[in-house]
């Protein structure tokens, strides 16, 4: 994938030159981002820091990593966070499956040549060799399988959902991109990999960590960008429908409601209108669709009410 | 700054970030060097490049940004000077005037303190806070002892090591194959830990709550401080988070440090908006889930009743358990009759009151012990 996109973007494994290098490979693979983010993105590339995204949920923080693997060929490495994840799910477990299988096969007669503590050692010796390694995505990002050119890029998701002890040795990790397996040894990173880190600010992350970070806080999109972003990814809506939709979509998220739609929702809301065969907003359809949009009743009823003929009107005047 | 090392221009950077310290954002020395870095490498000569090298360096919150656009723009472009600094908010870790006396708020009918007795300390400890004298307030921040809440919770994710009964685990069982010579002898097993579930306290801070914010705070501070996996907010007119000032060992800095973020002391109440804000920007995002939700609060609300027991609903819904503490329960002849309260409780599992050191004490062995 780099190979064919050399032109657009970079030589793997070399940093990008200038910040619109950035933002230009980025539209290349299907994200636009603005100045802000194009900045960070940049930064951390060059300066080798994690990517600290915080913002409302469907803005796009996740899709950035993905943009960010397409264009650099880096393989996509992902983290997704959960109360209680620890170590062994997230950087290394030892497959004792098959460590035990080993061990059994060695013991039969005839496969051991001998007695005495010499080829007891080599087995144990085998028993905790790379052979017997599980990498979780941690290890994965910091000694990538061979073959890659570029280095993987790696996305911790919603870190706020992890205990603080995780957030502790993550920080570890991030530090200087190094993980220690005591039976084997310390595995550093030949080139870092480009790290992004999501939060949904379900709980403060530490300082010590978003101090390692560059933070770049995503905010909804203008409404032009936002265009942009619905044509991209729902090609098959007509113009005027993804117009419309976009301005409805950002009248509704003025409306102080629960929860307000991101870009994912409208992405989906012009995918669905488009999959319906409609060109135009009417009441009628978007009351039929609404579902795609507003994921709380409550919120729902609030636009499907007196407020619908408002938001559709503004809409078909935007658009 | 051509060659990026010009000394003059670090020089800028680096005053750049001591001005916004001096405006109250925390900018570590790693921050700066790694600004000095960030702009080197985007070049100086572009406004919006040098805007966000800076955001993405020395902002670690979204809560700093406009104090950065402020700084920013009276820095390097000459734009209007910061303004002069907000009116000192009460502090509440500071005694009152002796004289002060609450008000009945909300032409609720004066109402009588709980009745006490026993010794001195337990007299103390079972005193309402607003009958307090400001030297009985301190002697009550002894009472209360920096405290764990923990409210244990089964977990499906998190195991641990078992010999009996649950799931196999081939690490334990490996570790001890190994101990025995590569002879499988024992199979272990893992069973669901528990670990606490999250506690979050929202305090009213208006100022029919006046006379208890003082005490209420340092039970927060003790409450935060004691670990577990505590959050805790200030609800007024807006909301504000307080968990990280609340950190502060020390009580006397945790309390000053809370009263300078809160800039609605002794407010109006809009407990319906606060919640809302809290339930949007925090509860439903995760925060409440799961966890019990702790409201401090007198019920006296200026808001839409409506708007109140609709938040409350949602807050009700998402965590595990709601308890509603109001200080004025505790008074003879007390009725949840204000607007405000009548309408939240419904949504609530827990009524208690919470007038004194001891039935905060109370309220912590209730979360405890987990007996609903």
């Amino acid at each position: 994938m780099s190979d064919a996109r050399e032109g657009t973007g970079r030589t793997p494994g070399a940093p990008p030159k200038t910040v619109d290098d950035v933002r230009r490979a980025l539209e290349d693979h299907g994200y636009l981002a603005d100045d802000g983010l194009a900045t960070a993105i940049f930064l951390a590339m060059v300066l080798h820091r994690p990517l600290f995204l915080e913002g409302e949920p469907g803005g796009g923080k996740t899709e950035v990593a993905n943009a960010l693997s397409r264009w650099t060929g880096g393989e996509l490495v992902r983290l997704q966070c959960y109360e209680g994840i620890d170590v062994s799910q997230a950087v290394y477990e030892w497959d004792f499956a098959r460590q035990l299988l080993h061990l059994r096969a060695a013991e039969l007669p005839g496969a051991a040549t001998g007695d005495g503590p010499e080829p007891r050692r080599t087995v144990e010796d085998e028993l905790f060799s790379e052979r017997f390694l599980v990498r979780r995505p941690l290890l994965r990002a910091i000694s990538p399988a061979p073959g890659r050119t570029a280095p993987p890029v790696l996305i911790i998701d919603e870190v706020d959902r992890a205990d603080d002890e995780f957030e502790a040795f993550l920080l570890e990790v991030l530090a200087d991109y190094s993980v220690t397996v005591p039976e084997l040894g310390t595995f550093r990173a030949a080139e870092p990999p480009v790290v992004v880190l999501t939060s949904n600010r379900t709980r403060d992350v530490h300082d010590a960590l978003k101090r390692r970070c560059l933070y770049h806080w995503v905010e909804h999109p203008s409404f032009e960008r936002e265009v942009a972003i619905v044509r991209l990814k729902a090609p098959e809506a007509e113009e005027r429908l993804v117009r419309q939709v976009t301005a409805a979509v950002q009248a509704i998220r003025g409306m102080g409601l629960y929860k307000a739609p991101g870009v994912a929702e409208t992405i989906d809301w012009a995918q669905a209108l488009a999959a319906l065969g409609s060109t135009e907003l009417d009441e009628t359809v978007v009351e039929r669709t609404l579902g795609t949009v507003l994921k709380y009743r409550e919120d729902i009823e609030r636009v499907a009410g007196d407020a619908l003929s408002a938001v559709v009107d503004e809409a078909v005047r935007h658009g | 700054m051509a060659d990026g090392r010009d000394r003059s221009a670090v020089g800028r950077l680096v005053a750049f970030a001591r001005r916004l310290r001096l405006a109250g954002l925390a900018v570590p020395v790693d921050s700066v060097v790694a600004y000095v870095r960030a702009v080197e490498a985007v070049g100086i000569d572009r406004r919006d490049r040098v805007y966000w090298a800076g955001r993405a360096t020395l902002v670690h919150s979204q809560e700093d940004v406009a104090v950065y656009d402020q700084v920013f723009g009276s820095f390097w472009w000459g734009g209007p000077a910061m303004p002069d600094a907000p009116p000192a908010p009460p502090d509440p870790s500071r005694p009152e005037s002796p004289g002060d006396t609450p008000a009945a708020p909300d032409g609720e009918p004066a109402r009588q303190l709980a009745p006490v007795s026993y010794s001195d300390v337990d007299q103390l400890r079972h005193k309402d806070f607003a009958a307090c004298t400001p030297e009985e307030l301190e002697e009550i921040a002894h009472l209360l002892r920096v405290r764990r809440v923990r409210a244990m919770q089964r977990s499906r994710r998190m195991h641990r090591s078992r010999r009996v009964r649950g799931r196999h685990d081939p690490r334990a069982t490996m570790r001890r194959t190994m101990r025995s010579g590569g002879e499988v002898v024992r199979l272990m097993r893992r069973e669901p830990a528990s670990r606490p579930r999250r506690v979050v306290l929202l305090c009213d801070v208006s100022g029919s709550m006046e006379p208890y914010a003082r005490a209420l705070l340092r039970f927060l501070h003790v409450v935060v401080v004691g670990q577990g996996r505590v959050e805790a907010f200030a609800v007024g007119t807006r909301l504000t988070h307080l968990t990280r000032q609340l950190g502060w060992r020390d009580p006397d800095a945790a309390l000053r440090h809370a009263s300078a973020s809160v800039v609605d002391w002794s407010g109006g109440t809009r407990l319906g908006e606060g919640i809302g804000t809290f339930n949007d920007r925090f509860g439903m995002p995760g925060m409440a889930r799961g966890a019990i939700v702790v409201v401090l609060s007198d019920g006296l609300d200026r808001g839409d009743p409506a708007r109140l027991a609709a938040e409350m609903a949602r807050l009700h819904r998402a965590s595990h358990r709601t308890i509603w503490v109001n200080p004025l329960k505790a008074s003879a002849g007390y009725e949840p009759l204000a607007r405000g309260m009548a309408a939240a409780l419904p949504h609530v599992d827990r009524f208690v009151d919470g007038h004194s050191a001891a039935s905060l004490d109370a309220l912590v062995c209730m979360i405890g012990e987990g007996e609903w």
